[in-house]
């Protein structure tokens, strides 16, 4: 078991189908991505690109399909919100391997910085609150906020806010990050501090990121591999220079120029 | 009629004294209707159709309901099923049980005012039901509703002279044995009106106060 677990790829989507109506986001999607690989998910907005992450981190369940993160599988329907608590020791160790950084930042509005990033350690891991506290001052000083401890969510910029966010996912020292469209809410000036904070944590080699994006910068900055993604399949994917500087199929080029026009 | 001031300064420490009747009834029947309200609310929301719909129409019935049926039944009619209350007892579960129906409805107010995307955010960081509950949605909620709690207590307080009618001792039943004792409503009626009123201000001032107090920092008012 711990041999093929760890063979395992970090996330393996495969023949993975879900709709919402009549409108299908993911087709028979098939994607593995090797351990402590940064993949970069590009495409249309409604190409199911967050619907990925979202059936990663078990906020959506899929119809048909397999999907697997860390060799442990979400078949069947699954949808993380609503489902019967049989489930839940199994649901909560599957959540155990991913973080989630989410594009509204999502902080907790109550709580300090501090306590937004020491209560997932603190509450999920049950460590005692001088160690949780501790390691969340590590954390919050590592994306650059060692300042900002007893600040509240709504007395910090939005590229703060986005940083404690990602400082309180990596407090739980998840195998897998999702970023879901993380810099889309930021005021343009804000991009580049979130950014360096991605960028400093892809050079821990075994943290797997995923990262759903439309902005090509951060694409660049971040990725190992580009996926083009639109209806719901995979049209195109290689390393960044390929399918953002040449890419092959004539709907990347498409939408990569109306990006560039706009 | 003429309104003697003296005679009122005579009968205030009386009706004061019923005055802490009223509090005690108020301040009781206000934390019955909270844990009748979280049951009611806890039930509604219980995954089981039939637990939520049959919790539905018991609310239904507990808000259309006269205050003062509840008091009669309970205090009259109850002991004929071999149960029976001291007048505050009976008192304070009717007091409970009608405006529990009411906290329930704030309560669900303010449990909805959490936004989707803060369960989300506590499911990505694999946090315990419980916690989630405790720690993240009930904190939350619970600004919201402070303003509801707030006139609920109010009209609680003001709901407590129906209990008269079930001989409870309370402000307005001292209120109409000096009436008739000595034949001079008046002031004991004035009286009463105005330590209302001082309580109900106390009290919007109060919780003015605590949902000043419970403002998330940097949030403008």
């Amino acid at each position: 078991m711990s041999a093929t677990a760890t063979d395992a790829p970090a996330v393996r989507f495969a023949a993975a189908c879900k709709s919402f109506g009549d409108t299908r986001v993911l087709d028979r999607f098939d994607l593995d991505i090797p351990r402590g690989e940064k993949t970069v998910i590009i495409g249309p907005s409604g190409s199911g690109k967050s619907t990925l992450l979202r059936i990663l981190m078990t906020l959506e369940g899929i119809e048909s399909g397999r999907v697997e993160i860390c060799g442990e599988t979400l078949t069947d329907r699954f949808d993380g919100v609503e489902r019967a608590p049989r489930g839940r020791g199994r649901l909560r160790k599957i959540r155990g391997h991913v973080g989630m950084v989410f594009q509204q930042f999502n902080l907790f509005p109550h709580m300090s910085a501090l306590e937004n990033v020491a209560c997932g350690p603190r509450l999920s891991l049950r460590r005692s609150r001088v160690e949780a506290e501790a390691e969340a001052e590590a954390l919050l000083r590592r994306v650059g906020l060692g300042d900002k401890l007893g600040s509240y969510p709504l007395q910090l910029s939005g590229g703060q806010q986005q940083r404690v966010a990602i400082a309180r996912a990596m407090a739980l020292r998840p195998e897998v990050m999702l970023f879901d469209e993380v810099t889309s809410a930021l005021d343009p000036e804000l991009i580049g501090e979130v950014l360096a904070v991605m960028r400093e944590l892809a050079s821990e080699t075994s943290l797997t990121m995923l990262v759903v994006t439309h902005q090509m910068g951060v694409a660049r900055a971040l990725a190992d591999r580009v996926c083009f993604l639109e209806n719901g399949r995979l049209v195109e994917q290689g390393p960044p220079e390929q399918v953002l500087d040449a890419p092959e199929n004539p709907r990347t080029r498409e939408f990569l120029h109306a990006l560039n026009l706009a | 009629m003429e309104f003697s001031f003296a005679f009122a300064l005579e009968i205030l420490p009386k009706l004061l004294r019923g005055a802490v009747v009223t509090i005690e009834a108020t301040l009781v029947g206000f934390l019955l209707a909270i844990l009748v309200g979280a049951g009611l609310t806890a039930l509604r929301r219980g995954t089981p159709r039939l637990v939520s719909g049959v919790t539905r129409w018991v609310m239904e019935f507990l808000r259309s309901t006269p205050l003062l049926v509840k008091a009669y039944f309970l205090y009259f009619a109850l002991p004929d099923f071999g149960l029976t209350m001291a007048p505050f007892v009976a008192g304070v579960v009717a007091l409970g049980l009608h405006h529990g129906a009411f906290a329930s409805e704030i309560m669900r107010a303010g449990l909805d005012s959490v936004p989707r995307s803060q369960r989300e955010a506590a499911i990505a960081l694999n946090l315990p039901e419980g916690a989630w509950r405790t720690r993240i949605l009930i904190p939350q909620a619970a600004r919201p509703v402070l303003p509801g709690f707030g006139n609920l207590f109010i009209s609680m307080l003001k709901d407590t002279p129906v209990l008269y009618s079930i001989s409870l001792a309370e402000m307005m039943f001292v209120a109409n044995e000096i009436g008739s004792l000595q034949f001079r409503y008046n002031e004991a009626y004035i009286v009463v009106a105005l330590i209302y009123l001082v309580f109900s201000l106390l009290g919007a001032v109060g919780v003015r106060l605590l949902e000043r107090r419970m403002t998330l920092p940097g949030s403008r008012p």
